[in-house]
C-alpha cells in the first residue's frame, strides 16, 4: 500500500450565482483594490492508503460524488499525489 | 395516521411540527434518525433546523443517514412526506425531490413573512388552497436560494410540479418579492411522485389559531 494525498477541488457550476464569492469581490473593491472578478472553491485534502494511483482516485471519486459535491450546483476536479 | 418527525443532530423545528400536526388533528412522534424509521408510520416531516451545524451543505449531512435509505422507501412505496427548510434541504440533498437549496441571493440568514402563490392545488400539500391562492408563511434560512439547471426548471415546470411561488400580496411573481434569489420565485416542489414534496418556508409555524394567522394548516392537513 501506498500512502496519497487526494486534493479535490469542488467548485459552483459556470452560470450558478456566487453570494459569498460576490461579497468578497465587493469587500476587497472597497479595500481599493481593482479585480474584474472572482470565484471561490473549496478544497478537500484527503490523505489515503491505496494499492496504486488509480484505485486512489476511484476512491475519491466516490467520495466526492457521495458527500463532497452536490451534483446539482458543483462541478469538481481531483488531484492525487503520492505522499 | 402516525407521523414520524424525524430528529437529526441540529434539528430544532421537530417539537413545533408535532405540536402544529397534533393541532390539525393527525397523531405524530418524535423519531431519532438513529433508531430507523419505525413499522407503521403513515407519514414522514424531515422538520426545519441546522443538522450538523449546516458543514459542508446544509443537509448534506443528514441526507447520509441510513434512516434516509428507510425515507425513500416509503416515498417509494407512496408514503407522504414532507421536508421543511432544514429538511427540504435535506430532501433535496438525498435526491427525493429535484434541484438544491444554496447560499441567499443577499449571503445572509433571512427571518421574515413571504407571501406564497400557490401553482398547483392539485397535490395532497395544497388541496386545501385554490392555485393562485396567496398565503403568507415565515421563513428563516441562509440557504434557501433554489437552484436547478434551466432544462430542468422548464421539465418541472411543464410536469406542475412547482408547489409555491414567492410573490407580492396580490400574487404577483415579481423579483422583488423574491426573498432569497431561487430560481423562478420556486419556494417548494414536489418529487416524481406529489406525495413527496420540500418547501423552505414554515407552515407549522403558521398553524396555531392561538399565536395568530393560520395558512400553514392547509399543508399539514395532507397527512390528516
Amino acid at each position: 500500500m501506498t500512502g496519497y494525498t487526494a486534493i479535490v477541488t469542488v467548485r459552483l457550476k459556470s452560470g450558478v450565482l456566487d453570494p459569498e464569492a460576490e461579497t468578497t469581490q465587493h469587500a476587497l473593491e472597497r479595500l481599493g483594490f481593482e479585480l474584474e472578478s472572482l470565484r471561490s472553491a473549496e478544497r478537500f485534502e484527503i490523505d489515503i492508503e491505496a494499492a496504486d494511483h488509480e484505485t486512489a482516485r476511484e476512491r475519491t471519486e466516490a467520495m466526492t460524488e457521495r458527500l463532497l459535491a452536490n451534483p446539482t450546483i458543483h462541478d469538481y476536479e481531483i488531484d492525487i499525489e503520492q505522499r | 395516521m402516525t407521523v414520524a418527525v424525524i430528529q437529526f443532530g441540529g434539528s430544532n423545528c421537530d417539537r413545533d411540527t408535532v405540536q402544529a400536526l397534533d393541532s390539525v388533528g393527525v397523531e405524530a412522534e418524535l423519531i431519532w434518525h438513529e433508531d430507523g424509521l419505525p413499522a407503521g408510520i403513515e407519514g414522514i416531516v424531515l422538520p426545519g433546523g441546522f443538522s450538523y451545524g449546516d458543514f459542508l451543505r446544509a443537509g448534506a449531512m443528514a441526507a447520509q443517514s441510513p434512516i434516509m435509505d428507510d425515507v425513500r422507501s416509503a416515498a417509494d412505496a407512496g408514503t407522504p412526506v414532507l421536508g421543511i427548510c432544514n429538511g427540504a434541504q435535506i430532501g433535496c440533498e438525498a435526491s427525493l425531490t429535484p434541484g438544491a437549496f444554496t447560499t441567499n441571493e443577499s449571503d445572509r440568514f433571512q427571518c421574515e413573512h413571504v407571501h406564497l402563490r400557490v401553482e398547483n392545488a392539485d397535490t395532497p400539500w395544497t388541496r386545501a388552497y385554490e392555485e393562485g391562492d396567496v398565503i403568507q408563511l415565515p421563513i428563516a434560512h441562509g440557504e434557501g436560494r433554489f437552484e436547478i439547471s434551466d432544462d430542468r426548471l422548464d421539465t418541472l415546470e411543464a410536469d406542475d410540479r412547482i408547489l409555491f411561488r414567492y410573490c407580492e400580496p396580490d400574487g404577483t411573481v415579481t423579483p422583488e418579492s423574491n426573498p432569497n434569489g431561487s430560481k423562478h420565485n420556486v419556494a417548494g416542489v414536489t418529487g416524481e411522485r406529489d406525495s413527496v414534496a420540500v418547501m423552505m418556508p414554515h407552515p407549522e409555524r403558521m398553524s396555531l389559531p392561538d399565536i395568530g394567522p393560520t395558512d400553514g394548516r392547509g399543508v399539514l392537513g395532507a397527512f390528516a
